[in-house]
């Protein structure tokens, strides 16, 4: 497993990702500079980490989306590497076209910033495979802008082919997206791309990792692509 | 040359912000006001005099980043 984790401008979450990385998948992560052109060699999973990168400046990632770095990741993506982008990342992704729609302002204008649960969509893919289909997993979320939404179109596309990856959810499993902590369409709290090797999602997963600091439930993420890694 | 952006959400994008000013006017007293929308305006100088090109070259600039045509419309207007 090789990961690169970008930083931009005003990333500051990058070193919470990396220390995850380390110590959930046994990975040596790069930091790349978003100024750089390539990623670094043999790289299999880059990882686009949370913060307010350019200080949400225009628009939350719009421009961290245009950085250089991003053309290496487009060109890895479309082989078929492995992306993951959280809150950030996730705008950053939307922002680059690598994953459609996009993050408005929460609906009730509030930034929110506590544990949420997600009910994880499905098991099959390289991000979910050690948690379990419906397996309801506490995670933070820190973010003033991830109301996901998109045309009607796109989400009807999103829910046919199965590319929600989360959906935030009460105790009991079920979904209530007015209950949610921003308004999200459909509860959305990630998506997948459509070949499934791309994962953007506003929940910080790399944040409840060790017992010492709380719950544990974001291990599951950074195990499933060390499994899938592995056995690539 | 100078021209001005002005992006805005689309009307089927609900905006939290617009309601939220909306209310502050409510509260202020400020009285006739039916709805608020908010969008950005940027003032561009271009160089040169070529207005089609100055037009090709915003349209160029809106799509690839001020605006997100996802959510939000814009328009060019020409200072006289």
């Amino acid at each position: 497993m090789k990961p690169a984790v970008i930083l931009f401008p005003g990333s500051n979450r990058e070193q919470d990702a990396a220390r995850a990385l380390r110590l959930v998948a046994g990975a040596k992560p790069t930091v790349v500079w978003h100024a750089e052109h390539e990623l670094p060699a043999g790289t299999d999973l880059v990882v686009l980490p949370g913060g307010f990168s350019y200080g949400d400046y225009l628009r939350c990632g719009a421009i961290a989306a245009r950085a250089n770095i991003m053309d290496a990741v487009r060109a890895h993506a479309a082989r078929g590497g492995l992306v993951l982008g959280i809150f950030n990342g996730f705008q950053i992704l939307c922002g680059a076209g690598l994953l459609p729609g996009v993050q408005v302002r929460n609906a009730r204008l509030r930034f929110v910033c506590r544990d949420v649960l997600l009910r994880v969509e499905r098991a099959d893919t390289a991000f979910t495979r050690a948690y379990r289909k419906n397996d309801l997993v506490s995670v933070p979320v820190a973010h003033g802008e991830g109301n996901y939404t998109a045309d009607e179109t796109t989400i009807a596309e999103l829910e046919s082919e199965g590319r929600v990856a989360f959906r935030y959810a009460r105790p009991d499993g079920r979904i209530d997206e007015t209950d949610g902590p921003n308004g999200a369409i459909n509860g959305i709290a990630g998506i997948y791309s459509e070949k499934f090797n791309v994962l953007g999602m506003m929940p910080h997963p790399e944040n409840h990792i060790e017992s010492e600091i709380g719950p544990t439930d974001g291990r599951g993420l950074f195990q499933s692509l060390a499994m899938a890694l592995k056995a690539a | 040359m100078k021209a001005r952006v002005i992006v805005t959400l689309k009307s089927a994008v609900l905006d939290p912000q617009g309601k939220a000013i909306e209310g502050a006017l409510h509260s202020l007293g400020v009285g006739g006001v039916q709805s608020v929308r908010q969008g950005k305006v940027f003032d561009v100088e271009l160089a040169g005099n070529d207005r089609a090109s100055a037009e090709a070259a915003l349209k160029d600039a809106c799509d690839k980043l001020l605006a997100n045509t996802v959510i939000e419309t814009y328009k060019v207007e020409f200072a006289e």
